[in-house]
């Protein structure tokens, strides 16, 4: 019946929005954006550049997407949890063991929160942090390169999705379970999960030069879900704070069952206090199973490493460390703002967002006012701990971003919009539609202590019509606000690759100047590199034939092979000799069961080929790299695996 | 192949007068409009790069010895042609190549009015494509981005092209720079 009710104001909300968007969204007729000079503050002119960089999760495309803002133009897809034919990463035997799991190879993922790395609370626009989903992964994104550095595993998890949130010197990236599982898995009956399947909170140590990622301990909570998680900063620094729901702890129809609790609970956990502990020999190891992944930049190559243990530590093993905060009503969002004093929740059932008080916290823990505990967890009283509440009057509070300025914006999913909110007094400020259903939001810097503010990117979950049609199936909507003044103003829209599950951003020159735009070929240490044409060479071992060969403008060498067989596996490593900016090369040859590579200057890759036909097979660089691009092709000539032809190869004979 | 050459080379030559024509756009026939400075400005030879290896353009513009065909180069607006993808080949006269021209040659070829006959001269001195010295001896003629041709002659381990001998060989990023001891003419084809 509650829920009943819960829908018609839903409907309710949605039929005043629109009726309010009307006047705002299509105002285009009355020449909005003409009379408000609006396309001049997204207008980029040719040869310009964008002032921010927006880094969106592709969600469900697996990958990382590169956005400038104000224009909301695609520079880039990172290719992170998913094969990505563009650049062959997947495919290219450098790369397959990036995508190496306990599970095997695991071509796909549910890309979600990338969150840049930070120094003192602010980002340093050295790495960006994105989770995998659907098999428990983190992964680290080079902000020079734009390439993924390094995957981890994540075991005893499943639905990773409280991360992947950096601590204020990116201490530690944290993974948190939104599936309880049975841990260590086994074969047990579905319903017997109440009480027995557990939710591992995992505190990954980040190597400050390196950016390395190593397990450093994983809490065992109770089998609720972790649904999103922040860190604490300036005086809350040392904390980090989770969302749960499903404290009800049910196995199946989770929409109702689920929903049972009038709160749930914000998890507050003193890492800093189970670090002292575990580095004082506490915790337990436990045989475990996960992939550690690295790419090497100087060997162009992946590697992939599977790890046997974890040391795993039970919450109540720490005196003082882990306590619940009520939250109401399902709670979603869990953020921190700016100063480190408030976390904010947002039931997704509800019309408030609630805001607990770190200092109100701490008191309540030193006077030990206690409300009960969960498997031995101390749980504080929710108005001991409560700051304030926002009552907006909209409906489905999902995330809150902050501007640096004691304002901050939190969506609406429901009621689709996005409230400018005081932080103190919690009163709303301003409320502007967004369409449709937004999500995630992001304001540069928005999640640190020194937001960089300007901009807000809301992300919607629903397109319908705001673009021409594309049949069923249509890329999700962003728009673009400007919050620099009291009101929000919409800018633009742009549509968004996958489905964007939170986003990142900065200042460009935060990272702009450090892009890399070549490899050295002297610095090249890829084991099946070659540095000049004259060692170009192919040879036999057994049934496989190792092809070293080198591209420059505009051949190959060599272009020519003969002596292959079918039924070979032929490995053909290719060294781009440019040393110049943005000249790539890329091969292809018929036929084969991969996808192209597309190779850097001053870079290696190897792409296997499997020749089933005999015949006289043509290979290609498939970028256009130079006026005689079309020239710039060769011919292997496949026997019959009986054949007795040794293998030769020429270039221009 | 011929045939793909001369399709590049026109597509270079009315890309270029493309640029012209779009730098002009709007302004009047008297004066240098401050369009076209900088949209010429703004070309591929104007990317800040310091990383990269030297291209043609700018192993010219380090060469103490070539500051004569730099400032043709420059004065004809062709700077961003040279630092293209390529491949090109560029045979680069010397100062004393362009000395050795009657007097007043040079100083008359950068009148304003002459620019376009400079700029066809300059052109006469780039091959598209990569080649070597020693792969050059297998042409009997090149195809230059003038749309004309220029001799090769093989004179023991000498290579002349239209005349002038290759005295020195750079490599650059995007193709190799043959330093040549005269400047070479386009004769009418």
């Amino acid at each position: 019946m509650k829920k009943v009710r819960f829908i018609f104001m839903a409907i309710g909300i949605a039929a005043m929005t629109l009726a309010g968007c009307n006047s705002q969204g299509n105002g285009g007729s009355n020449g909005g954006a003409l009379s408000s000079s609006v396309a001049e503050k997204v207008y980029v002119a040719p040869g310009e550049k964008d002032t921010y960089y927006g880094f969106l999760s592709g969600g469900y495309s697996g990958n990382l997407t590169v956005y400038g803002l104000p224009s909301g133009r695609l520079f880039k897809e990172i290719p992170v949890f998913s094969q990505f034919p563009t650049s062959g990463y997947g495919y290219s035997e450098e790369t397959k063991p990036m995508l190496n799991t306990s599970h095997g190879f695991v071509p796909w993922d549910d890309l979600h929160h990338p969150d840049i790395s930070q120094t003192n609370g602010e980002l340093d626009g050295r790495w960006i942090f994105v989770n995998g989903n659907n098999t428990p992964r983190i992964a680290r994104i080079s902000l020079k390169t734009f390439e993924t550095e390094e995957i981890i595993e994540i075991p005893n998890s499943a639905g990773n999705h409280s991360s992947s949130f950096v601590t204020e010197n990116t201490e530690y990236v944290i993974a948190g379970t939104r599936f309880a599982v049975p841990v260590p898995q086994r074969d047990m009956p579905i319903s017997e999960y109440k009480g027995n399947f557990k939710g591992a909170l995992t505190f990954i140590s980040v190597e400050p030069e390196t950016g390395h990622m190593d397990i450093k301990f994983q809490i065992m909570m109770p089998g609720f879900d972790y649904d999103l998680s922040h860190p604490g900063r300036g005086n809350s620094h040392g904390w980090h704070f989770f969302s749960t729901y499903n404290t009800e702890e049910a196995n199946s129809l989770l929409e109702v069952n689920a929903s049972q609790n009038d709160k749930d609970f914000v998890a507050a956990v003193n890492w800093k206090k189970i670090e002292e502990y575990v580095k004082n020999g506490g915790g337990k190891k436990m045989p475990a199973n996960y992939a550690v992944n690295r790419y090497d930049e100087s060997t162009h190559s992946g590697s992939s490493e599977m790890m046997k243990e974890v040391l795993v530590v039970e919450p109540t093993e720490v005196e003082g460390a882990i306590f619940f905060m009520p939250m109401p009503k399902s709670p979603h969002g869990c953020d921190v703002d700016p100063s480190g004093e408030y976390i904010i929740g947002s039931g997704k059932l509800s019309s408030d967002v609630t805001v607990h008080s770190f200092t109100k916290m701490i008191d309540a823990i030193e006077n030990k006012k206690f409300d009960g505990d969960a498997y031995g967890i101390p749980i504080l009283k929710f108005e001991d701990v409560m700051a304030g509440v926002v009552k907006s009057g909209g409906l489905g509070p999902l995330h809150t971003e902050f501007d640096g300025e004691g304002n901050a914006y939190t969506t609406f999913f429901i009621s689709s919009e996005v409230v400018k909110w005081k932080i103190g007094t919690w009163e709303v400020l301003d409320r502007k539609s967004t369409f449709y259903s937004v999500g995630h939001l992001m304001i540069p810097g928005g999640n640190s202590r020194k937001p960089h503010g300007k901009y807000l990117v809301a992300m919607n979950k629903i397109t319908k019509d705001r673009y021409l049609p594309t049949g069923p199936e249509m890329e999700h909507s962003a728009q673009l606000f400007d919050i620099s003044g009291d009101k929000m103003e919409l800018l633009s829209d742009f549509p968004t690759h996958g489905e964007p599950h939170y986003a990142a951003g900065c200042r460009a020159d935060l990272i702009a100047a450090n892009s890399q735009k070549i490899y050295r070929l002297d610095d090249n240490k890829h084991p099946h590199a070659i540095k000049s044409p004259g060692e170009a060479r192919v040879e036999r071992n057994g049934n496989e034939v190792h092809v070293y060969m080198s591209m420059i403008r505009s051949h190959f060498t060599p272009d020519n092979i003969e002596g292959v067989k079918v039924g070979d596996k032929v490995y053909i490593h290719v060294t781009n000799h440019e040393q110049d900016f943005d000249v790539p090369h890329g091969i292809a040859v018929i036929g084969a069961n991969t996808s192209e590579i597309l190779v850097m200057p001053g870079q290696t890759k190897t792409t296997l080929w499997e020749p089933k036909q005999v015949g006289v097979w043509p290979f290609y660089c498939t970028d256009f790299c130079s006026a005689l691009h079309q020239e710039m092709q060769g011919y292997i000539r496949v026997s019959p695996a009986s054949s007795d032809i040794e293998i030769s190869f020429s270039l221009g004979k | 192949m011929k045939h793909l050459k001369y399709i590049f080379i026109s597509a270079l030559s009315l890309s270029f007068l493309a640029c012209q024509n779009a730098g002009n756009e709007g302004t009047t026939n008297t004066s240098e409009s401050s369009d076209e400075v900088s949209y010429h400005e703004a070309g591929q030879a104007f990317v800040e790069d310091e990383v990269s290896d030297p291209n043609i353009l700018q192993i010219a513009i380090g060469s103490a010895d070539h500051s004569t065909l730099v400032a043709a180069v420059q004065a004809t607006k062709l700077e961003n042609a040279l630092v293209n993808a390529g491949p090109l080949t560029v045979f680069a006269p010397t100062n004393a190549a362009f000395d050795a021209l009657p007097e007043g040659t040079v100083e008359n070829l950068l009148k304003t009015e002459n620019l376009d006959q400079l700029a066809a001269i300059l052109k006469h001195h780039v091959t598209p494509g990569n080649y070597d010295k020693e792969f050059l001896k297998n042409f009997k003629k090149l195809g230059q981005a003038d749309d004309t041709d220029a001799l090769v002659e093989v004179k023991g381990e000498d290579v002349y092209i239209g005349g002038a001998k290759i005295v020195a060989s750079v490599k650059g990023s995007n193709g190799i720079v043959h330093v040549v001891d005269a400047v070479i003419l386009p004769t009418s084809n």
